[in-house]
């Protein structure tokens, strides 16, 4: 690993550690929820994250389909695979603040049966890159993202569109926020986006070097006993 | 702030699938790891159960 990862991974550390303390300590409590509503610091930024890595995921997928990279192949898998691990996130901590808020675990609200019909579009997905083993498995699960990417505006704008108990968007929504809990929202968002950004590095290294390791056993397999190519 | 048990849970929730997540990560780079030492032993690989790959 480069220093310049490690350099990144210590920022990285400090900036959730700074984070967290805000959203434990420094943030107010809010009056009605009390302390449970510090899980909107890690439920919102989380759903945030995964947004973007699905909205990359998209543009990768469609730049593969026109011009074959291989690299935004592997920059689409990886998002996918972080974005899934961020949407989870905010699909258990959700029913965690709203149970003792709306008194149950889950409703079948449009927001959130949305949200669930996403991270199923994405799981899907990468069993879709894991098991499928034809050549056209890129091809397909490229397709498959360009389709699934346009659940997230849905997803985002429902509460919008749609009644539902979901509480209004934090931002563009007509709602208000103490300025306090806003600040302490973004620093959540930074330091939960600089920590998406590292797992994506480290897994683009992963996947880079498996197709190498792939690689070098299709070439081993070409050889015959003596060492030559056949 | 007081112990709030929903708010530990959510945190600790998050926490033990992100690293749960970068587990199967380093997992993952030390079984290749391996790979990568045995395909380095020159003439090793060809010698050995040839239909393992197959």
């Amino acid at each position: 690993m480069s220093k310049l990862f490690f350099i990144f991974a210590l920022l990285t550390l400090l900036l959730l550690g700074y984070a967290l303390h805000a959203a434990l300590v420094t943030a107010p409590t809010e009056r009605t929820m009390g302390d449970v509503q510090r899980i909107f610091y890690y439920h919102v930024p989380s759903a945030w994250t995964a947004f973007i890595l699905f909205f990359i995921n998209f543009g990768a997928s469609v730049y593969y389909l026109i011009k074959r990279n291989p690299t935004a192949d592997i920059v689409a898998l990886v998002c996918a695979e972080v974005g899934v691990v961020f949407c989870t996130v905010v699909l258990i901590t959700g029913p965690i603040w709203a149970r003792p808020v709306w008194g149950i675990w889950w409703t079948w609200d449009m927001r959130l049966t949305s949200t669930l019909v996403l991270w199923l579009i994405y799981v899907s997905y990468l069993f879709l890159r894991r098991f499928s083993s034809s050549g056209q498995t890129p091809t397909l699960a490229a397709a498959l993202a360009v389709l699934g990417a346009l659940c997230v505006p849905f997803v985002y704008f429902s509460i919008w569109f749609f009644r539902t108990q979901h509480p209004q968007p934090v931002m563009g929504g007509g709602g208000s926020i103490d300025p306090r809990m806003l600040h302490v929202l973004l620093i959540n968002w930074l330091a939960f986006s600089c920590f998406a950004f590292l797992v994506c590095w480290s897994r683009y290294r992963l996947e880079r070097l498996q197709r190498d390791v792939d690689h070098a056993h299709a070439m081993e397999a070409l050889r015959d006993p003596r060492g030559k190519l056949r | 702030m007081k112990g709030n048990p929903y708010l530990f849970a959510a945190y600790a929730a998050t926490w033990i699938i992100h690293i749960a997540y970068i587990g199967t990560i380093v997992s993952r780079y030390a079984r290749l790891k391996r790979e990568i030492d045995e395909l380095k032993k020159p003439g090793l690989r060809s010698q050995e159960k040839p239909e393992a790959r197959s």
